[in-house]
């Protein structure tokens, strides 16, 4: 069964529609690369994935729990989807290490002990062991990136949402965020990430989403599809970018 | 001009202008933390509570930040008699400071927690928080840290403003120094010492607010 069931979404906003009839399913372990042109309706489609964004038509289910039920509901299902975002949002008052331990503490209700064992451990899996205490505005952005996936991964997510996450990066800083999620792939993580990285997406994927005008246009194994495009627009898209 | 600075004319009096010190400090105190308690439910409110709340509290802020606070002060003390309700001068002034404070920084407030990034609160939503959970953990310390200089001006303000409350016969220091100069008819001496201690006051008030600030927020 699918970890991740996105089926026949809508979504419009006013007179927009963005999303026009979406399919994709996303197993336990794959990683899943959604490109596409901006405006192809790729981040709203994520966020709608996490209930950050609401749809008009169709179904989306995490785990087989149904995202566009009740609040509460909403809730148990983000404790299993983490997201990752462009603009990193680590909260500027906390210390990287309080920034992974925020939700832990107050959503989860674990204790101290356990709190801190997670911010060591999720910290060290991104690298930045030595950058517990500091808080955001001392680190680079790819440490704060960095420290934005720690964050998610303290929840202990069955899937990792990733909306662009380097393209806020300087280019310097992109290989090390890309290096510790590449890490979470093939420790087995589940991700779906919207992304610009073509090599990343070829060969850190295990599936390729192509988005075009609000549908997916191709979908498919990442090297054969960057090998030989199935439709034009691909084509030039990929050509695109280099 | 040949007035006669007679300071020793207000030696007999020291007790009633530490008595009327006292009584201000104390009075910005309290008005400081009570009123900052109501703005911050009153910017909680109108930011995340509930839409049908949102209304009464702007009309709360608007009425009393376009009414002076004398009329506010007179309103609670002789005003409110009538609809029964009984207050001693001293608790209609700090009632009258801490409404009065509670309106301004209830917007003041208000602007911290709107200058929040959006994608704070997208973050914390993801990680299943709760809207209050990322209010208290997320939300108001931010907003505190961006708001603190404003807020911080706004006491002092209320602390000057707090000499009204002498026209109800609250002992505060202006009471002092009006009860003094009925007496020894020494009003150029004792509202300039007056008008020093406020001026002490307030530089004394800023500083400890900036210690305090520096205690609450280490890191910009």
């Amino acid at each position: 069964m699918s970890l991740v069931s996105i089926k026949d979404v809508r979504k419009s906003f006013g007179s927009v529609e963005v999303l026009k009839g979406v399919s994709i399913e996303v197993g336990r372990g794959d990683v899943v690369a959604i490109i596409g042109k901006s405006g192809s309706g790729k981040s709203t489609l994520l966020r709608c994935i996490n209930g950050l964004e609401t749809y008009d038509a169709g179904c989306i289910s995490v785990d087989g729990i149904d995202v566009g039920k009740t609040r509460g509901n909403l809730r148990d299902l983000r404790r299993n989807v983490g997201m990752v975002f462009q603009q990193f949002n680590l909260f500027p008052h906390l210390t990287a290490a309080e920034n992974v331990m925020l939700a832990p503490k107050v959503v989860n209700r674990e204790s101290a002990h356990i709190t801190k064992a997670l911010a060591k451990e999720t910290l060290a899996k991104v690298g930045l062991s030595d950058k517990a205490d500091s808080y955001p505005s001392q680190l680079s952005g790819g440490q704060q990136q960095r420290v934005a996936i720690a964050r998610a991964l303290a929840m202990r997510p069955n899937v990792l949402l990733c909306d662009e996450i380097t393209s806020a990066l300087d280019p310097e800083l992109v290989s090390e965020v890309l290096r510790v999620v590449e890490r979470l792939a093939s420790d087995g993580m589940t991700l779906i990430l919207v992304t610009h990285e073509m090599r990343f997406a070829r060969d850190v994927g295990t599936k390729l989403v192509f988005m075009h005008q609000g549908k997916v246009h191709e979908e498919g194994p990442p090297k054969p599809l960057f090998a030989s495009p199935g439709t034009p627009e691909l084509a030039q898209f990929i050509g695109m970018q280099h | 001009m040949t007035y006669k600075l007679q300071f020793a004319e207000l030696l007999p009096y020291w007790d009633v202008l530490l008595h009327g010190l006292i009584f201000t400090i104390v009075l910005t105190i309290v008005s400081t933390i009570g009123g900052i308690a109501v703005g911050t439910a009153g910017a909680a409110a109108r930011t995340f509570g509930p839409k049908w709340l949102d209304p009464i509290v702007a009309a709360y802020v608007e009425i009393i930040r376009n009414t002076p606070f004398i009329v506010q002060l007179f309103f609670i003390f002789f005003g409110l008699p009538a609809a029964g309700v009984k207050l001693s001068e001293t608790a209609a002034a700090f009632l009258a400071m801490v409404v009065n404070l509670g309106a301004y920084s209830t917007e003041i407030i208000r602007a911290g927690i709107e200058a929040v990034p959006k994608g704070h609160l997208e973050a914390a939503e993801s990680l299943a928080m709760t809207r209050m959970q990322i209010l208290r953990h997320v939300v108001l310390k931010q907003a505190f840290q961006k708001i603190y200089p404003a807020l911080a001006s706004q006491i002092i303000i209320v602390m000057l403003g707090s000499a009204v409350v002498s026209q109800i016969s609250a002992e505060d220091l202006t009471y002092a120094a009006n009860y003094i100069q009925s007496r020894n008819f020494r009003a150029f001496e004792v509202y300039l010492v007056v008008a020093l201690l406020y001026l002490l006051l307030a530089i004394a008030a800023r500083a400890v607010l900036r210690g305090i600030g520096r205690v609450i927020f280490p890191k910009a």
